[in-house]
């Protein structure tokens, strides 16, 4: 039996996706439910056991893969992890001075925001500033002739930061509405 | 009982002969069973024509029961064992039960589930659940003078862990084989998107007697995609008709809708949803109750009961702004908002409806209707009689699950909103040296503390070597499976020393007590139990030999000659085996012997569905 694609294949790999940082969000989707329609275990619901249990890990893991793929963040983080740059995530959180500075100033204004309204600006700003990261993450991993993982891995451990940051203004949302 | 289908010696039955598949709609007021019959869904009526079943079940004297429409119409006078509304108890404690003490039951607080007190005994969700379910699968066994091969249930989408399985079990007890657990809002946009042709970003609203729902759905061509979802399920038309009834005794200068009888209360209630739906097509309505032996006439119009319930709508309302944020879209990015359940009859809900969403909403299906349709269309692909490929479902899990961490934390593990099925391993490690063993808590919600999180399970890994704290490496894996139910197991790595368990949730019963509740004389139970098992074995075995020819016909070459030959010795031994043993444990034997050797056979043809996938992209593009 030939081995073809397996569920070792990278996650570019398995959606014939080149291996950088800019993705085709569409492409991205499109190949999504082509892999689901093949593996989907609805597929498989009048097949055997053994087809079923095939179905449900492939589709497990095609679902991993198009969720990493789909975040910015995730999908960094990965192409790190595939070029052995490991991000620490809990044990270095060693940032930037201006870095952190810019964290407490944001978390002090999400403490004193009081309405809706405050809080909408502040996750305006705090948007803003992702998407610049992103672009210069873009440019770190895809500009270049050789990567600096290690920095990269730099950038990606502040943007974890930042998404986490994103998610208290969520909860804080919430609270307000 | 049915009977058994028996083809020629030596011969198979026609492996496209269609299979006889329901979507069953199990509400919290109503139910219904749906068919797709000459290409078509439609509901399917009982012998006087009545599609809906009410969700009622009576227990009488001496062991029998009335459900549907008699057991409703007893309600008033019996309201004790008439049991209503079972599905607010599935898989649920009576502290979870809000507003419990307005209900006109004796609660029995046992452990795992809450049960009510009948004159037959105390019955739970489940058992309740379950007559509902048989009488809806005898219903389509007339229709069709058939066996029903599987069924689709559906839930609300916002039902969490212990609610599904719950529900699951409800089915096994009716003797139906469940094909999948959908989600109602799902269902309908089945329903919405193959009847109505509708593509693009749309959300369904979908309020019933006892849940709320909303899904934000992508739909294209076949491809139903669930970009979010949210809800309460704990929230529904009752609870309007609650509110009603309490401004109508406040009105009144009588007491609480909690102070009264359980006989006056029912009556308030009764009274309080017929104004309500008298409403939604007039005005102004009389309202007549009796408390204390008085008889009060009230009039009621319209804008009292909007601001009676505004609260509610606004609940509704509040949910929806989240999952139009967690799907990160605003309410112009949606196309349209598809009106399901009889509580969005509400021109109050259609009015908040059309404001967040600038539009009408769509009501031209059935809102009762709707959901029971689409679980039919699913569960006729799901049984093999659709073409292929023609319908594809990405659900999503609605709640975050996560474990206890020190402190009682929660560490979220699988987010809300990911499409299942998903799995994920997380890493954890021991507290203090030489630690052995390690509770392991699953909760289910998006709350930071464990106390405020739903509680779905509890193990311990034991067997963990002794190190220092912080050595060993526990991988705790989640998998949620395209049903929305989850497994979890846990091993230590770090030594090589492995240890794995695989829970299920507390509230899912054991196949003991499933088995204990059949033999306590439940309605649809076999005289012989024995007879019944040996007989789904039978129907498993063959099912898994038809499965097995119908690959072999499409990817046979995918096999050498010595593998072929060891594949049909083995479907050559689950067929012995269904044919001459008479007893059920050495048929699934064949049967998992027959799964285990066509394993690599089976993720061959995986590989080549993917490849083939793939390509076709590819040639698309070109």
């Amino acid at each position: 039996m030939d081995a073809g694609l397996s569920l070792q294949h990278t996650d570019f790999e398995l959606f014939g996706l080149p291996e950088r940082f800019a993705i085709d969000l569409a492409r991205l989707d499109a190949t999504w439910k082509q892999l689901q329609g093949a593996a989907h275990p609805d597929r498989f619901a009048t097949e055997t056991a053994a087809a079923q249990r095939v179905a449900m890990q492939w589709a497990i893991r095609i679902n991993e893969a198009y969720r990493r793929l789909k975040d910015p963040l995730a999908r960094a983080a990965y192409l790190c992890s595939l070029h052995g740059a490991d991000l620490e995530a809990e044990s270095n959180t060693a940032m930037p001075g201006a870095f952190l500075m810019q964290q407490m100033e944001w978390r002090d204004a999400l403490s004193e925001a009081t309405s809706l309204d405050a809080v909408d600006a502040l996750s305006d700003e705090v948007a803003a500033s992702r998407d610049a990261t992103l672009k210069s993450l873009q440019a770190q991993i895809d500009g270049a002739a050789s990567v600096d993982w290690r920095a990269v891995a730099g950038t990606v451990r502040g943007l974890m930061f930042v998404d986490k940051f994103m998610s208290d203004i969520d909860r804080r949302v919430d609270a307000l509405q | 009982m049915p009977l058994l289908q028996i083809s020629e010696p030596g011969q198979a039955p026609d492996p496209h002969q269609r299979r006889i598949a329901v979507g069953i709609d199990l509400g919290t007021t109503h139910s219904l069973v749906a068919a797709v019959r000459h290409g078509v869904a439609e509901c399917l009526p009982d012998d006087q024509g009545r599609v809906i079943l009410p969700s009622a079940v009576r227990y009488l004297e001496g062991g029998g029961r009335q459900i549907g429409h008699d057991a409703l119409a007893a309600q008033g006078e019996d309201a004790e064992n008439t049991v209503v509304s079972a599905k607010r108890f599935m898989g649920r404690a009576l502290a979870d039960v809000a507003g419990y003490q307005r209900l006109p039951y004796q609660f029995v607080d046992q452990p795992g589930m809450v049960g009510v007190r009948t004159r037959d005994g105390v019955k739970t969700a489940v058992e309740v659940s379950a007559e509902i379910l048989a009488t809806l699968r005898f219903r389509a066994e007339d229709t069709f003078d058939d066996d029903v091969h599987g069924a689709v249930i559906t839930v609300p989408a916002y039902f969490d862990d212990a609610q599904r399985q719950a529900t699951k079990d409800a089915a096994q007890l009716a003797g139906l084989n469940v094909l999948r657990l959908i989600n109602e809002p799902t269902a309908a946009a089945i329903a919405y998107g193959l009847d109505q042709g509708v593509e693009g970003l749309y959300a369904v609203y979908d309020l019933g007697g006892g849940t709320f729902d909303v899904s934000l759905l992508r739909l294209a061509r076949g491809v139903f995609e669930v970009v979010a979802t949210g809800g309460d399920s704990a929230l529904g038309g009752d609870d309007y008709d609650q509110r009603l009834a309490s401004a109508l005794l406040q009105r009144a200068g009588l007491k609480s809708l909690e102070a009264l009888t359980p006989r006056e209360r029912r009556r308030v209630l009764t009274a309080a949803r017929h104004a309500k739906e008298a409403l939604s097509g007039i005005d102004e309505v009389s309202v007549s109750f009796e408390v204390d032996g008085v008889v009060h006439d009230l009039d009621v119009d319209r804008t009292e009961f909007d601001v009676a319930t505004s609260e509610l709508t606004a609940t509704t309302l509040r949910l929806i702004k989240r999952v139009l944020r967690d799907a990160k879209v605003s309410a112009e990015d949606v196309q349209g908002v598809v009106m399901v359940g009889g509580s969005t009859r509400m021109p109050a809900v259609r009015e908040a409806m059309a404001t967040l969403f600038g539009k009408p909403p769509l009501t031209n299906l059935n809102p009762d209707e709707v959901v029971a349709l689409g679980a039919a269309i699913q569960a006729n692909a799901l049984a093999g009689n659709a073409a292929s490929g023609d319908l594809l479902l990405l659900d999503v899990t609605p709640l975050s699950l996560g474990l206890e961490t020190m402190g009682g934390l929660v560490e979220r593990v699988i987010e809300r909103n990911s499409t299942i099925p998903t799995a994920k391993a997380q890493d954890f490690t021991t507290f203090k040296d030489g630690q052995t063993a390690m509770a392991v808590h699953v909760v289910q919600g998006e709350r930071e503390l464990v106390s405020e999180c739903r509680s779905l399970a509890r193990f311990e890994l034991r067997g963990i070597p002794p190190m220092v704290a912080g050595a060993a490496r526990i991988r705790v894996t989640f998998q949620v499976d395209a049903d929305g139910l989850l497994s979890v197991s846990a091993k230590e790595l770090g030594s090589g020393v492995e240890a794995a368990i695989v829970v299920k949730p507390s509230y899912g019963l054991t196949d003991e007590q499933v088995a204990g509740m059949l033999k306590d004389g439940f309605a649809t139970a076999e005289s012989d139990m024995a007879a019944r098992s040996l007989r789904e074995a039978q129907v498993d075995a063959e099912r898994m030999i038809l499965a097995t020819e119908s690959a072999l016909a499409a990817d046979g070459d995918l096999l050498s000659a010595d593998e072929r030959a060891t594949v049909d010795a083995l479907v050559a031994r689950v067929r012995a085996a269904a044919r001459d043993a008479g007893e059920p444990r050495a048929i699934e034997a064949a049967v998992e012997a027959l799964a285990e050797g066509t394993e690599g056979f089976a993720a061959a043809r995986m590989n080549r569905g993917i490849r083939d996938a793939l390509a076709g992209r590819n040639v698309n593009e070109l």
